[in-house]
């Protein structure tokens, strides 16, 4: 099963990276209110549902994906095909 | 036991650059310093652990994240939990933090730049094991290097660290990182774990520059010698 995990900075986070973005779209000449910068992770997890899945991929963004002190996450699943 | 020069472990990750430099420096104050490598779960009879700077694999995904999970690293939060002195240097400190034994998190510097320069930090308290050398209010001249040294805690979180007590040392003047509250080094609760971005074995010997770095240094060394042959 295919799982792919979005995290990002936290609301209120500084995010040097999203600013320096932001700023750089700015100087090309794009309206851009603000540009945060987060992180994606494709994941092929050995799983038999989705329920499963889930729950592994909670642990793996618990224990090492996701620092809860200035990252937020999101999981989503696809079946594999 | 007869007493001689304290051991103190440098565990040295894949990507460690600074164990070699914190070893010598050890050495030269008096210690005898055993590079161990981050594989091995058991650490020899120490009395102190430094975990020194560099990119552990390669700082990937947030620096210090996968060092945590090293063998190594179980038995050093083991060794803290004893009561045990845990010194982190840079990476060190980016290490402690991620495996928990540290409050708190270490961010890209809000330059978005790598700084390496020297940097003058405030002693804030002497009666932790690794600052007994210095004096409240101390400036000590250190050289910084990283690119992720901008520390991090939540409002809540800060507030309980300045309430304990737990910010030993402080950026004095223009902060290289953007850390909060200037913090450049802090202690766990019980005062034997500390973590800062500043590198001490960088200052221990006037050809480098300065040699502040030494008097910490050579605090951990004493105290390790303490706790190794107090009771012989």
């Amino acid at each position: 099963m295919k799982a792919t995990v979005l995290v990002r900075p936290k609301p209120g986070i500084l995010d040097p990276q999203g600013k320096a973005v932001e700023d750089s779209l700015r100087h090309l000449g794009f309206k851009v209110e603000e540009a945060r910068v987060g992180r994606l992770l494709d994941l092929e997890v050995d799983a038999s549902d989705p329920d499963q899945a889930r729950a592994e991929v909670e642990r793996m963004c618990a224990e090492l994906l996701a620092n809860p002190l200035i990252e937020s996450y999101e999981i989503e699943l696809a079946e594999t095909g | 036991m007869t007493e001689t020069a304290p051991r103190i472990a440098v565990v040295v990750f894949p990507g460690s650059n600074d164990d070699r430099d914190a070893a010598l420096a050890l050495e030269s104050l008096g210690a005898e310093p055993v590079l161990h490598w981050h594989a091995e779960p058991e650490l020899p009879d120490v009395g102190a652990v430094v975990l020194p700077g560099g990119f552990s694999y390669g700082d990937y995904l947030r620096a210090g994240a996968i060092a945590r999970f090293s063998p190594a690293m179980r038995a050093v939060a083991d060794f803290a939990t004893d009561g045990g002195f845990v010194l982190g240097i840079c990476n060190g400190f980016q290490v402690l933090c991620e495996a928990g034994l540290l409050p708190g998190v270490l961010r890209p510097n809000e330059s978005l730049s790598f700084v390496c320069r020297d940097a003058a930090v405030r002693v804030e308290r002497n009666d932790v094991p690794f600052l007994g050398e210095c004096e409240i209010g101390q400036r000590l001249t250190i050289p910084v290097k990283h690119g992720e040294g901008c520390y991090f805690a939540d409002d809540e979180l800060l507030a309980q660290l300045e309430a304990n007590g737990q910010v030993v040392l402080r950026y004095d003047g223009e902060s290289p990182n953007g850390s909060v509250d200037d913090i450049a080094g802090i202690v766990n609760a019980d005062g034997n774990v500390m973590g800062l971005m500043p590198h001490p074995e960088h200052a221990a010997d006037p050809l480098l520059g300065s040699t502040d770095g030494a008097l910490i240094l050579k605090a951990l060394v004493e105290r390790a010698r303490e706790r190794l042959f107090a009771a012989a």
